[in-house]
């Protein structure tokens, strides 16, 4: 397997402060090449691309997103850029941001123009403010060159609160208010940002935009895997030799990423789990690591794709351990609008403790259970719905991590 | 020194959004002081109570006075496993203040944050805008004297 770059094209290869660097590398032509399309053109196109699937976790049709805002009534439309990136073992979108913002600014205004969009927004996350300022710099530069025409630009910073990369969450965040999850429908594209018409996408999504419009769809949809076309970019983390990124068709195998982008598991050991899709993802095990790394074929195995992070656990980690770090960042970021999240990591977080302490009791175990299915059903948001996920996960695989009493 | 009614000012006239706000309000201030609630919400048409349920949902943002520098600690998994338990430690000794205290000489504040996006290099903490990675405890002492 090849390493193949489309989001991360330009990385180490320009200065990222540098528009002209951006145009001199073939960057813009495709914004050209899209204001002289068909609004629905394009639209079409990043439909054909094999459906481009989000990239920041959902895997939601891209196509059908933008789509949406471009039939929604309304007068005046967003665009935003989800750039809060906080899921544990996941670094691309800095990638993209610290090495190549204008990618992602082209991607963005491309988007505006499909949908008839008058401002594009990023909201990037406060604990990235070197990003940040690289993003205003870019937008000054992408205005003094007459690029961005007559879409509005900016950046608006967070303030620390993981729920905000969740898109409803982070609409409420940008109008000033807490950052807690809206009830979803109506979706953004209907009623999004100030009750407007939105189309919230991820870093990564925006950043593979350009590169389809200036190749074409079928050129994207040749790469990958046909039910989740084009490439992904992973994060390792952990308990592996080289712990890098890697942008690669999504027809990956989990075993390439780990042994051969990885270099294997550290000091020689053996594996034990890999936690994929960041702090509430499942754990896989060394039977599953032929399994190719398109979201499709991670459901089949009951897990979940989610941003692209694996964080590899050598076979000396204790799974309890790593379930207690995983549900204390957890608890830590409930957002507390929902009791089955905000109590549920809470007493999820306590048991775990207990067993950890060498207090566990039978009924511990199946406390756990239940608990973290009565959360994936009624939590509010998908960081309530998923929190137990690990648990569950290493209950199954490991249970003799989870020592307790005979009584 | 900006007034915080300047600052919110400003902030509505270049579109900033709340938070932004609050990040140049402490930016001058190093925290939210309670009168600034009250002059953000009147320059933005919003009631106090509105601005300050806002205020208290982040992470980044205090209404407290903090030190003079905020040293962030990662309270992740992937920093976890790299052994962040050993480095917080040495950080809760070497200052003599426990995680979410300030330094009595006010020169540091310790915060829990959550992931900061240097997962390939844990454990990771952050002082001000300086990221520090692959930290091992024996090297905070240096670290930390870099600092007023």
């Amino acid at each position: 397997m090849n390493e193949y770059r489309v989001a991360l094209r330009n990385v180490g290869k320009i200065d990222p402060a540098s528009i002209d660097d951006y145009i001199r590398a073939g960057g813009y032509k495709a914004l050209e090449k899209a204001r002289s399309m068909d609004q629905e053109a394009i639209i079409s196109e990043i439909e054909r691309s094999g459906r481009l699937r989000g990239r920041g976790g959902a895997g939601f049709s891209t196509g059908f997103k933008w789509r949406g805002a471009y039939n929604a009534p309304g007068d005046y439309k967003y665009i935003i850029c989800n750039a809060d990136e906080g899921e544990p073992g996941t670094y691309k979108d800095r990638i993209i941001l610290e090495h190549d913002p204008h990618t992602l600014l082209e991607g963005m205004l491309i988007c505006a123009y499909a949908v008839g969009a008058q401002e594009a927004i990023i909201y990037c996350r406060a604990e990235y403010p070197e990003v940040i300022r690289l993003l205003k710099h870019s937008i000054a530069a992408a205005e003094e060159n007459g690029l961005t025409g007559t879409v509005k630009m900016s950046v608006h910073s967070g303030a620390g609160a993981y729920v905000c990369g969740e898109e409803t969450a982070l609409l409420n965040s940008l109008e000033g208010k807490r950052g807690e999850p809206r009830l979803k429908p109506p979706y953004p594209t209907i009623a999004g940002y100030r009750g407007k018409p939105t189309v919230v996408n991820n870093v990564e999504t925006f950043s593979a935009v350009s590169s389809i419009i200036e190749k074409g769809a079928q050129w994207y949809s040749s790469l990958g895997s046909p039910k989740y076309t084009g490439t992904k970019i992973f994060t390792l983390s952990g308990d592996v030799e080289n712990p890098t990124y890697v942008e690669v068709p999504s027809v990956v195998t989990l075993r390439q990423l780990i042994f051969q982008f990885g270099g294997g598991i550290k000091g020689g050991k053996k594996l034990k789990a890999v936690q994929i899709g960041g702090n509430s993802g499942v754990f896989l095990t060394e039977d599953q690591l032929d399994t190719p790394m398109d979201f499709e074929s991670v459901s089949e195995l009951g897990a979940a794709l989610g941003s692209g992070s694996l964080m590899v656990l050598s076979e000396d980690r204790s799974m309890l351990d790593v379930v207690i770090a995983n549900l204390e960042f957890s608890l830590e970021e409930s957002c507390g609008k929902c009791v089955p999240c905000r109590e549920g990591t809470m007493r999820l977080s306590k048991i775990l403790k207990r067993i950890a302490a060498g207090e566990g009791r039978k009924k511990d175990l199946n406390t756990l259970q239940e608990l973290g299915n009565h959360m994936k059903l009624a939590a509010f948001c998908p960081l309530g719905q998923s929190a137990a996920v690990p648990v569950l996960s290493a209950l199954e695989k490991f249970p003799k991590d989870f020592p307790i009493q005979e009584v | 020194m900006k007034s915080y009614r300047e600052i919110a000012e400003n902030g509505k006239e270049n579109g900033s959004s709340l938070l932004d706000i609050f990040h140049d309000i402490q930016d001058h201030y190093g925290y939210l002081p309670e009168d600034s609630i009250t002059e953000i919400a009147h320059v933005l048409d919003m009631t106090p109570a509105e601005v300050y349920e806002a205020a208290t949902f982040y992470s980044y943002l205090s209404l407290e006075p903090v030190g003079r520098h905020i040293i962030r600690v990662c309270h992740s998994a992937p920093c976890h496993i790299a052994g962040m338990d050993t480095v917080l430690a040495k950080l809760e000794e070497l200052l003599g203040i426990r995680m979410g205290e300030t330094t009595p000489d006010k020169r540091f504040t310790l915060q829990y944050t959550g992931c900061v996006g240097q997962c390939s290099a844990a454990p990771v903490i952050t002082i001000d805008r300086t990221v520090y990675q692959v930290l091992h405890p024996d090297q905070l002492i240096n670290i930390l004297d870099q600092y007023e």
